[in-house]
């Protein structure tokens, strides 16, 4: 499912001392399947701008489309919009409420009017797509670890299945484990089931290693758009925003400088280390017989 | 959605009644109270509803955003209007059908209890608008003192109140919040017959007190963290000193008090029945 916002503008509690403009113009296209990611530092309206994707807010100024509709059209369905666009709020483990993980799971399902056993066996398809270790499944979801709510309430939202997933700081208050098995979770059901994944952050380092393309929004309004290797080529710009470009592109940067011969644009570790050993053999064999 | 509560909260702004000591705005607030239950006339309204506007202006805070704050008791209002309407007994019979009967007297009472209710709603929120939580419980602190020879714990109390205050806007954005996830699952708040609509509050309310309790244990540790310890030898960074205007503050109110006590209930003047 594609999704195509146009310049979306909203403006928060208008008319009040709280008047606050929190998104500007903004455009974007998200073609089906992609896995992409929208960054910016705290109040840069990303968080705001997601809402719109699912009609929880509703731009002031703009259209949003879904699959070529606009979602303000007079009689659109929204919730068939929410079931099918699937929104994983901030610490969404404090929307838990039901007594075991399995029930509350069951819950998107069961507002989409799915007989009982339709909604238990997608509740554990969710669950085991999360990585969500069975022996918990009746187990209370307030007993539960952080990680293991997070992985609840993802599940919760995964069971409606929504042919998009949007994931905000979905590794939020979570330890650098906790924060990788997640991501590397995300990676393997974007994998698997094709889904169009967006994912929201404040870290670069987060970002890159999973998305296709990044979307950087600053103030209200996107400030980048492109691969993460074309992004991060503006890492300077990045900087004066208050967002780092992950630290292997200051890395490489530097080794340009100092002359040796390396790509600047990998974003992982791994690239980084094959490029720089590609780098020193190329001289070894350049320089060999002098080191040897 | 629920953001829009105003109720309670505090309106930043510039004005002279920002400035004012908090121990002044609780006092006249409660001056301004009991002026309108004090008396029962039009001419007594009228004085209350000139002070109210002059203040409303001095402060600053724009009449718009005052009003949305009566929405959220508009019930209650409308409630106490219908009974005092309906049940107050009296001689002179306006209209009447079947079992129900207005009367003269019952017109009367509701139309003053409304006036009253508004105006007690607007003055008391003009002073939360004006007065930060903090300011607030520092003030009825102060003002309590004297109850602590009692043995009320009167600090104790406070800061009960400016923490129950300090959270009123941030429970409010959490149930904004939890609404929203749980609208973005599926949830179908608010149709059907009245027991579909208090069960879909479940995943609401569930989160929200989850929420509340671990907010009120983290503070808890917070400021055990601190080392906090009650009222005894502790003193303030900000102590309050009345200033010049604090005192005229207390002579304005004092002379609009005076003139609605007396001219509300000696000056005989009747609009038809009111």
């Amino acid at each position: 499912m594609s999704i195509k916002i146009e310049n979306i503008s909203y403006v928060y509690s208008p008319g009040t001392a709280y008047e606050k403009q929190a998104l500007k113009n903004v455009s974007f296209e998200i073609p089906d399947g992609q896995f992409a990611g929208i960054i910016g530092h705290t109040g840069s309206g990303k968080s705001t701008l997601i809402q719109h994707l699912n009609g929880l807010l509703k731009a002031t100024s703009g259209a949003i489309y879904h699959d070529g509709k606009n979602i303000y059209d007079k009689g659109y369905d929204m919730r068939s919009l929410r079931s099918r666009v699937g929104l994983v709020f901030q610490y969404p483990e404090h929307q838990l409420f039901e007594e075991d993980v399995l029930t509350d799971v069951c819950f998107g399902p069961k507002n989409q009017g799915l007989p009982k056993e339709e909604c238990e066996a997608r509740a554990r398809e969710a669950l085991e797509l999360v990585g969500f270790p069975e022996k918990y499944y009746l187990q209370s979801p307030f007993e539960l670890s952080g990680g293991q709510k997070r992985r609840a309430a993802i599940a919760g939202v995964l069971a409606m299945k929504p042919e998009v997933l949007i994931l905000d700081e979905p590794t939020a208050g979570l330890d650098p484990k906790g924060r990788d098995d997640i991501l590397d979770q995300i990676q393997h059901l974007h994998e698997r089931t094709k889904i169009t994944v967006i994912l929201v952050s404040h870290s670069m380092e987060d970002i890159a290693r999973y998305v296709e393309r990044i979307v950087v929004m600053n103030r209200g309004t996107k400030m980048l758009d492109g691969t993460p290797e074309e992004v991060f080529a503006h890492y300077k710009e990045l900087e004066a925003v208050g967002l780092a470009a992950p630290q292997v592109t200051y890395i490489m940067h530097d080794l340009k400088e100092r002359g040796h011969s390396v790509k600047t644009d990998v974003t992982t570790i791994e690239e980084a280390a094959d490029e720089i050993m590609k780098s020193f053999r190329k001289r070894k064999s350049e320089k060999g017989s002098f080191h040897d | 959605m629920i953001r829009d509560m105003t109720i309670g909260q505090y309106y930043p702004a510039e004005s002279i009644m920002h400035r004012l000591d908090p121990r002044v705005k609780i006092v006249c607030t409660l001056l301004f109270l009991i002026s309108l239950f004090m008396q029962n006339s039009i001419l007594g309204y009228m004085i209350a509803a000139v002070f109210l506007t002059a203040v409303i202006k001095i402060s600053k805070v724009p009449f718009r955003y005052i009003v949305k704050g009566l929405k959220a008791v508009v019930v209650l209002l409308l409630f106490t209007v219908v009974m005092n309407l309906l049940l107050t007994q009296g001689e002179n019979v306006l209209f009447q059908f079947g079992f129900l009967r207005i009367t003269e007297n019952g017109l009367r009472v509701s139309v003053f209890m409304a006036i009253r209710l508004i105006f007690l709603i607007i003055g008391s929120s003009l002073m939360t608008f004006t007065t930060t939580p903090n300011a607030l419980t520092d003030g009825i602190e102060s003002l309590l003192r004297p109850l602590n020879k009692i043995g009320v714990p009167v600090y104790e109390v406070a800061m009960m109140m400016s923490i129950a205050l300090r959270f009123i806007p941030i429970l409010l954005e959490e149930t904004d919040k939890i609404m929203k996830a749980q609208i973005a699952r599926g949830a179908d708040l608010g149709s059907g017959n009245i027991i579909q609509k208090a069960k879909s509050m479940i995943p609401i309310l569930v989160p929200l007190f989850v929420s509340a309790f671990r907010r009120a244990n983290d503070l808890a540790m917070a400021m055990e963290a601190r080392c906090y310890q009650g009222g005894e030898g502790r003193t303030k960074m900000k102590p309050l000193i009345y200033r010049h205007r604090d005192y005229a503050a207390y002579v304005v109110t004092a002379i609009y008090f005076a003139a609605v006590f007396v001219i509300g209930r000696y000056v005989p003047f009747k609009l038809w029945i009111f």
